[in-house]
Formats: C-alpha cells, sequence, structure tokens
C-alpha cells in the first residue's frame, strides 16, 4: 500500500490524469444511464469534482479541495491556472474573429454592466445584514464580483480580515454556482450562439465559473465566453478601489 | 512537427499574460487585465496568418487541438480543487450576495445580447444552427 501511495505521490500530474479521466468515465456513464443524457457528463464531472473538492478541504483544512490531499496534488498542476489558461487559448483555435467582432460592442458593455450589478448587489446584502461603512460594503461588493476583485479592493481601502474572507467566499459561491447553473439555464437565457456567449462571459465575470459553466453547456461556446471573462477581474480591480468605492463613500459615508 | 502547434500557442499565452501585466501596471491595478483574452486574439490571428502561407502543417494543429480537447478534463481538475469549504463557510452574507449576483447576471444576458444586434440579420443565425 505505502509503495502505491509512494509512485501516486511521487507522479503527481500523472496521477491527475488518470483520477481525472476516471471521474469524467464515470460521469459520462452516470449520464447517460442516470438522466439518459439529459445532464451532460461534463456538467456531471464538475459538480463531483466539486463536491470532492469539499471533502478534500474538510479531509486536511486546507484551502485547495482535493488538491491538498498528497496524492492528489497533481490535480493543483491540472487545474491550476497555468495549464487552464493555456487549455483556454487553445480554444481559440475554433474562433470565427467575425463573430468576435460583431458582438464586440456588446461584449463591453456586458463588462461594465456585469461588474456594477453584481457590486450593487453586494452592497445591498452587506447593508441588509447591517454592514454601513464604506470600506465593509465596498469590499464585500468587490467580492460579490470575483473572489480576487474582493482581497484587491479590501486591501486598497482598508477593509478588516474578516469582511475581506467573507468578500472571497461571496465570490466563491458566485463561481460555483455559476458552474453548476449554467448548463441548466443556458436555453433560457438564449446561451446558443458566440454573441450570447461573450455577453455571458461579461456578465458572470468569473473565469473559472465561465470555463466550467460553458464546458458543461456546449464546449463551442467556450472561447467566445473565455474572451470577455479574462477582462473581468482587471477592470473589476480597477473600478471597485475607485470609482465604484468612492460612489459608496459618497451615498453612505465613511 | 506537433510541438510547434504547443510552442505557438504557448508564445501567444505568455505574450498575452506579459501584455496583461503591462497594462495593469499602466492603469495601477494589481492584476493581470485581460492576459488570457489578449492570448486568444494572437493565436487567432497567427493561425489566420500562417494558414493563408500555408505555413501550418497538420501535426503543428494537432499540438493546439490536444490542449483545445483537453480542456474539460482541466477544468473539471479546477472544480476538484477549489475551495468549497470556505466559500459554504462564509454563511448567509455570501450565500446570498453570490446566488444573487448569478441569478441577476443570468436574467441580463438576453436583455445585452439583443444591444446592437440590429447589423445582424437572422438568416445567418438560421444557416449557422443548421
Amino acid at each position: 500500500m505505502d509503495a502505491i501511495i509512494s509512485v501516486l505521490e511521487k507522479n503527481g500530474l500523472v496521477t491527475a490524469f488518470a483520477v481525472i479521466g476516471i471521474l469524467m468515465y464515470v460521469s459520462y456513464v452516470i449520464s447517460k444511464k442516470l438522466t439518459r443524457g439529459r445532464v451532460h457528463g461534463s456538467a456531471i464531472a464538475i459538480i463531483l469534482g466539486l463536491v470532492l473538492a469539499y471533502f478534500g478541504g474538510i479531509t486536511t483544512g486546507g484551502d485547495k479541495g482535493l488538491a491538498d490531499l498528497s496524492i492528489f496534488a497533481g490535480i493543483g498542476i491540472m487545474g491550476g491556472a497555468m495549464l487552464r489558461d493555456l487549455a483556454i487559448i487553445a480554444t481559440a483555435f475554433g474562433v470565427h474573429l467575425e463573430e468576435v467582432k460583431k458582438a464586440g460592442l456588446s461584449g463591453i458593455l456586458s463588462l461594465f454592466v456585469g461588474i456594477a450589478s453584481s457590486f450593487l448587489i453586494g452592497v445591498l446584502i452587506a447593508l441588509a445584514f447591517g454592514y454601513t461603512d464604506a470600506a465593509s460594503l465596498a469590499t464585500i461588493g468587490a467580492g460579490t464580483t470575483t473572489y480576487i476583485v474582493g482581497p484587491v479592493t479590501g486591501a486598497a481601502v482598508g477593509a478588516s480580515s474578516e469582511v475581506i474572507a467573507l468578500s472571497i467566499a461571496a465570490g466563491l459561491i458566485k463561481a460555483i454556482l455559476i458552474m453548476i447553473a449554467t448548463p441548466f439555464i443556458a436555453k433560457y437565457i438564449g446561451l446558443n450562439n458566440p454573441r450570447s456567449a461573450i455577453v455571458y462571459g461579461g456578465l458572470m465575470g468569473s473565469t473559472s465559473g465561465v470555463a466550467g459553466g460553458l464546458a458543461a453547456t456546449d464546449p463551442k461556446l467556450v472561447p467566445y465566453g473565455a474572451m470577455t471573462a479574462t477582462f473581468y477581474t482587471g477592470l473589476g480591480c480597477l473600478l471597485a478601489p475607485s470609482i465604484l468605492f468612492l460612489a459608496v463613500r459618497a451615498v453612505f459615508g465613511a | 512537427m506537433v510541438i510547434y502547434g504547443v510552442a505557438l500557442l504557448s508564445v501567444c499565452m505568455l505574450v498575452g499574460v506579459l501584455l496583461g501585466d503591462f497594462i495593469g501596471n499602466l492603469i495601477g491595478v494589481s492584476a493581470n487585465v485581460g492576459g488570457v483574452g489578449i492570448g486568444m486574439v494572437l493565436l487567432v490571428l497567427v493561425i489566420d496568418y500562417l494558414r493563408r502561407k500555408k505555413k501550418l502543417d497538420i501535426p503543428a494543429e494537432e499540438g493546439i487541438k490536444f490542449w483545445s480537447a483537453i480542456y474539460i478534463p482541466v477544468v473539471v481538475a479546477m472544480a476538484a480543487q477549489q475551495n468549497v469549504v470556505s466559500a459554504l463557510s462564509g454563511g448567509p452574507i455570501a450565500i446570498l450576495a453570490g446566488t444573487l449576483a448569478v441569478v441577476v447576471s443570468f436574467l441580463l444576458v438576453p436583455v445585452i445580447s439583443k444591444v446592437g444586434k440590429s447589423s445582424d440579420n437572422t438568416f445567418n443565425n438560421h444557416t449557422r444552427d443548421v
């Protein structure tokens, strides 16, 4: 047994390929046998991945889900930002530049509307729960855009670490929910063509959420959504600690 | 050769991320601004150019296609290392804020999609569906 564990630990990335491959296989069997193909295999695989991440997190107390278990450390490399971004860029191989040009304006609009609306919701919920200072309100609002914008804003405006942790949690909930819900909601919001995928990416913003959500909906749409989503966090880090924070402070005072 | 495709992809990503960092610095943001998106646009443009020059052979394309195809498993691995525990331990504020943000964003997709659509005639959409 020790010998097996040692081999798996030493060959982390290869172990990850095997484990994820098996997880995908199981998911596609579940998709076919239990849902008669109605729920896409990749949607099930992503949900199973999140469930495993939960158990990994409970077992180890770490913050990287299943990847905190030493035999699954390779999953951290396979699903880490580096290979994820490489794979996302590779999906651009199937992009039609004409589609991007046609939807460019609505893509840019969706980024601003997406950041402003998520931020506003975060601020309103924080207000409802009794936060009244501009720094806390803006930080929770920023976290509601993505879990990266939250701590960046919190550090810039001097929010407490408790509020910063809360803002990260709000962003994580958003990312996870986007991954799970997108395949089920897609047909109701017309998410079936490049244009709506570009808009979807800009409104949702979370790169991991969009990457997971579109993968489970229609892989052909991935590059369009990812293209706008990757601008969201940067734009959020620009707007949240500056204009949006000042707006909150103007309304609610310091 | 397959590695030419993989190398091309990698260079596009590195240049994109570098530019993303540069833009972030320029506007004073401690984040990468659109690095991946820039990398994608670069890849599309370079491939288009190489195809027209007939400089892109099939093995090189396979090198890019492999990473495109491995995308879903990579995303599953990404899901398996999310900090689900801390997301749920954020309590009702985090859960409500995150959930409402997703609901409203979903509702806005059809609204924003309509903006500037006049140039896009329905005939094209139909042929694409077929």
